[in-house]
């Protein structure tokens, strides 16, 4: 392999793995403080595209203020799912939670499927974003710097909400001792709506995200994305923001460069990531930067 | 109180349920069936041939002066239900033809139960050739992936003075991976060598990001790079290519045929070429226009290979009830099988002994953001 | 006592005999006296019913009565139903089949009966269910959850790339149809009485002691990982056995039939019948199998006298996924928890029901 066929896949890789990155926080915050693999995360990526492709050629609205909406009535589904799917059973063991949570996601893509029809639909892309550029010989589509430049930002304000305002502390709380938080006076119900609401806000940016760089949307577009983007958190450590982004951009490397290195093999690239994820959870379960989390007795 | 709800929603379904079974008998009609995939990873395909099928009924309401009323079964994409759905046809509904289904692997599980009971069958795109071997009741109106994939590996060597080709494919489609097995054998046959396959490159269901695939296949300078496969995942694939600044053509199958491929690739597909069915542009096809224009004036979108198939399909078994004389399943099975130069959508169709049809591509181009007739290619 | 053991048996042999004529009439072998088979939709759903309960039994084993949460039921199915396939089906099938590249010798000539095949897949699926559960069953809860997901997942992409074995993509067809009622609900009626058997002995009230408490278990002296084991490995063989079953009804297979939404729609069936319940599981599936077909009508026209409403196709599995969401939400320990059916307790709430009526 020459070096500029390297430089070349070393960047689509970055922009790959930016773009797991992106959508690897939304779950892995939700897991953090409620410890629920939440399935329906990866449907919200198929609520928002479809949000914003409804606004932008339906409703005729720009595209700024479409992708806003988007987002809010993403976040308000998240919330939602979480109030009427995953509040009342709260109590109940972590699995049932996880089942309501596959129940939920069999339900959105089904509705998705009589809404919007299982045909794939063409997502507008505005203009600029899908050229490319030329840096030191190797192309690099404009999409990528946008992806990376919303994960950056994305994660800064996040960590400044976790680490440094009292919801983020109270996130925190919850997340290291449920029942002691709620004791010590945590407004639970809400801390966990606005968890679902941010985390479902980052699913929708994620979700515009992956359209705008492949624009084809259909009903059941979240599915892969959303198990890529599950495994990319448990590499990275799961409940562990950054590490959901290192995790991403590795898993996004590891693809491409098993598909460049040995192309063969092409075909197992999803089984590749499996992989990966077996082996983080049997050789090193907090991943990369997660915290040893206690079994509770 | 959400209890309450919950059992008063049931009680209405029931009700709902008994009622529907009592509207359904009306004498002098003849009943077709239909199975496709309506919900599941294939609905998209469904749906398509589905509205085909709806506008060629309404077209042509009647047969041997009584009227004809479809069934639809989903098969959600889901061998099983297939079955079910063709069970629950023939055994409920009474259906005296089927017309479904798209997906080589729900048409095969269906194909022993309609043998078993007799009831002739007409696939709109399974192209998978063993759906009709050992059937006498399957049938097909589309041609099989042998032929065609020997359409492009011509097309490829003859037209665009190919020597070398690349072929990547989605490894869980069966489609994908009969089309570019005979694509191979095709243009091996043709250019003598066999590694003028440089290489075969696989992706997944779901994959979007082709970058690495791309890459590859461009490191080995191909003349061509054949990508059957799904009309979005092509066009996007072709977009990343494009965006790369690999230019080399790119070659399709007919799942490439649909408005989106365009809208989804944009500029990027300029100059692909894909082999399909029919072309509105085409000579002498008459029942293409009425179709053309029936189906942009019901859906207000341009219409696709699948609608076309579906729409054939229907009207093939009119036909043949027509021949027959009478609705009777044996003796529609048999007009079916006796086929001969029908003049569809999608081209003159005659079955051949296997029940597949046999009769031209034509091969396709995006020029302009449209596709443009090229050529017809007949079968040998 | 002996009175009350007789009653058993005579209660046990009256249930067989009647369910034995209602077979034989379902499957026309009564057709010698005049009374005909039943409508063959009919008996396909009881056939499928039947092979279902077998998954959900094989399910809730682990995830019910062990408190192993795995989803890796469809890879399993799919060891299980390629194994039989591929030893069951004609050397001449094969060629036919195997028309793209072909097979693996000396598999392509092999072609053995019916019901060793289905031993044989099972008895694989079993030894792919004990390498996946050595180092799977260390793990818990969701995570173990997700890593039998991948394993699945893993098997399924396998059988998709070997196509010298598998077909790939294109899968197996003409499998031979060997699977009538007496197959589906003898395999369903042996597996319910060995399950039942296995959880009353006390290895299986080993494996709901690790469920309530694997510490208080381990101190007890249960030896946590071999039971785990074990029972995976059970779940794993009868997994199999439906999964040969399944491809001898459908008589073709691929590797797609064996996605996450197939287990998913197991473990919903598990749940509705309630984790930790033979018969809620038996009893789930019949519901959901019969269920999914009847809620047929709702995507059918429907004519009310002059109206007519145009069918929606695809509204059935809005509605089945809701009313899964709203048992899992509302009633997250199914329809009997981790109770049985028995002959008592099929009797009182039909009586509370009549008391309660006269108390109002």
């Amino acid at each position: 392999m020459t070096w500029s066929l390297f430089w070349s896949n070393l960047a689509n890789a970055v922009s790959l793995g930016s773009l797991y990155s992106l959508v690897a926080i939304g779950y892995t915050m939700v897991y953090g403080i409620l410890r629920l693999v939440n399935f329906a995360h990866a449907d919200l990526l198929m609520v928002a595209a479809y949000a914003a492709f409804y606004g932008v050629l339906v409703f005729r609205l720009p595209f700024a203020i479409s992708v806003l909406l988007a987002i809010v009535l993403t976040a308000g589904v998240g919330v939602l799912i979480e109030r009427r799917a995953y509040r009342p059973l709260r109590d109940s063991p972590r699995i049932t939670a996880m089942i309501s949570a596959i129940g939920v996601s069999f339900l959105l893509e089904n509705l998705g499927l009589v809404l919007f029809t299982g045909r794939p639909k063409s997502f507008p892309v505005p203009g600029f974003l899908g050229a490319s550029t030329d840096i030191a010989g190797i192309r690099v589509t404009n999409i990528t710097f946008v992806i990376v430049f919303v994960t950056a930002i994305l994660l800064l304000l996040l960590l400044y909400v976790i680490h440094k305002t009292k919801t983020g502390i109270a996130m925190r709380a919850l997340a290291r001792d449920f029942d002691t938080a709620r004791l010590m006076g945590v407004d639970v119900d809400s801390v966990i709506s606005l968890t679902f609401a941010i985390g479902s806000a980052l699913a929708a940016v994620g979700g515009i995200m992956w359209a705008l760089k492949f624009p084809q949307i259909n009903p059941l577009m979240g599915m892969m994305p959303g198990l890529k983007c599950f495994i990319a958190a448990v590499f990275g450590g799961i409940g562990n923001v950054v590490g959901a982004v290192i995790g991403g951009f590795l898993l996004g490397v590891a693809e491409i460069m098993l598909v460049a290195f040995l192309p063969s093999v092409s075909g197992y690239r999803d089984a590749f990531a499996f992989i990966i994820l077996i082996a983080t959870l049997l050789f090193r379960p907090t991943g990369l930067l997660g915290e040893k989390i206690g079994e509770k007795v | 109180m959400l209890k309450r709800t919950f059992g008063f929603g049931i009680a209405v379904l029931l009700v709902l349920a008994m009622l529907s079974g009592c509207g359904q008998k009306e004498a002098k009609e003849i009943r077709i069936g239909v199975f496709e995939p309506m919900t599941g990873s294939s609905a998209a395909g469904g749906q398509m041939t589905w509205e085909g099928i709806q506008l060629a009924n309404e077209l042509y309401p009647e047969v041997l002066g009584k009227k004809v009323v479809l069934y639809l079964e989903d098969n959600k994409t889901d061998k099983n239900e297939a079955a079910n759905a063709v069970t629950r046809l023939i055994e409920q509904k009474k259906v005296v033809a089927i017309i479904g289904s798209y997906g080589s692997g729900l048409s095969m599980a269906a194909g022993p139960i309609v043998m078993k009971n007799k009831i002739p069958t007409v696939g709109c795109s399974p192209t998978n050739p063993l759906v009709t071997v050992d059937n006498p009741y399957y049938f097909r109106v589309c041609f099989i992936d042998p032929f065609q994939g020997k359409v492009m590996a011509k097309y490829a060597y003859n037209d665009l003075n190919a020597r070398t080709a690349v072929i990547i494919r989605d490894v869980q489609d069966p489609y994908a991976v009969g089309l570019a097995q005979y694509f191979k054998e095709a243009f091996i046959a043709l250019t003598g060598k066999t590694d003028s396959i440089l290489a075969e490159l696989e992706y997944n269901t779901g994959d979007q990001d082709f970058t690495a695939q791309l890459n590859t296949a461009a490191g080995k300078k191909p003349d061509v790079i054949f990508a059957p496969g799904a009309y979005g995942d092509a066009a996007i694939m072709i977009r990343q290519a494009r965006q790369m600044k690999i230019n080399c053509p790119f070659l399709g199958g007919d799942t490439w045929e649909a408005p989106e491929f365009i809208q989804i690739g944009g500029e990027a597909v300029e100059g692909a070429a894909l082999s399909t069915h029919y072309s509105a542009q085409a000579p002498g096809t008459e029942a293409a226009k009425t179709f053309v224009e029936a189906y942009r004036k019901k859906y207000n979108k341009e219409p696709n290979a699948f609608a076309a198939l579906g729409f054939d399909a229907y009207c093939l078994i009119l036909d043949a009830i027509n021949r027959a004389g009478k609705a009777e399943p044996q003796a529609i099975r048999d007009a079916i099988a006796a086929t001969k130069n029908f003049k569809g959508v999608t081209g003159t169709i005659t079955l051949d002994e296997n029940g597949d049809a046999n009769k031209s591509a034509v091969i396709l181009q995006v020029k302009d953001g449209k596709f443009v007739y090229l050529t017809t290619v007949e079968p040998d | 006592m002996s009175t009350r053991g007789d009653k058993g048996i005579i209660r046990i042999i009256v249930v067989a005999v009647v369910l034995a004529l209602l077979l034989a009439w379902a499957e026309g072998d009564l057709a010698f006296i005049g009374i005909g088979p039943w409508d063959a939709y009919f008996v396909r759903i009881l056939n499928l019913a039947a092979i279902n309960a077998v998954l959900a039994l094989s399910l809730n084993l682990v995830n019910g009565f062990t408190g192993q949460f795995s989803l890796g039921h469809a890879g399993f199915m799919a060891v299980g139903a390629y194994t039989t396939s591929l030893l069951v089906m004609t050397p001449q099938m094969k060629k036919t089949v195997f028309f793209m590249e072909p097979m693996f010798e000396p598999l392509d000539r092999i072609c053995i009966p019916f019901l060793p095949a289905l031993l044989i897949g099972g008895a694989v699926s079993c030894v792919f269910g004990v390498l996946v559960g050595i180092p799977a069953l260390r793990l818990k809860g969701d995570y173990l959850a997700i890593a039998t997901l991948g394993f699945a997942e893993i098997i399924r992409l396998v059988l998709q790339n070997v196509r010298r074995l598998t077909n790939g993509a294109l899968g197996l067809k003409g499998i031979p149809h060997v699977v009538n009622l007496w197959w589906t609900f003898g395999v369903g009626i042996a597996v319910f009485l060995f399950f039942r058997g296995f959880v009353r002995s006390s290895f299986g009230r080993a494996l709901i002691a690790i469920r309530e408490n694997e510490t208080a278990a381990e101190l007890m002296g249960i030896d946590i990982f071999r039971h785990k084991l074990l029972a995976f490995a059970i779940s794993s063989f009868v997994t199999g056995v439906g999964g040969g079953l399944m491809a001898s009804l459908l008589t073709t297979i691929d590797p797609v039939m064996f996605k996450l939404p197939t287990t998913f729609q197991i473990l919903l069936t598990v749940v509705l019948g309630g984790m930790g319940s033979l018969s809620g599981s038996v009893i789930a599936a019949f519901i959901v199998t019969f269920m999914t077909e009847f809620l047929r009508v709702v995507e059918e026209p429907i004519h009310l006298g002059v109206w007519s409403i145009q069918g929606i196709p695809g509204l059935r599995m809005v509605i089945f996924s809701a009313l899964l969401v709203i048992v899992v939400v509302f009633y997250p320990r199914g329809l009997l928890g981790n109770k049985e059916l028995t002959w008592e307790n099929l009797s009182s709430p039909v009586s509370r029901l009549f008391r309660r009526r006269v108390a109002s």
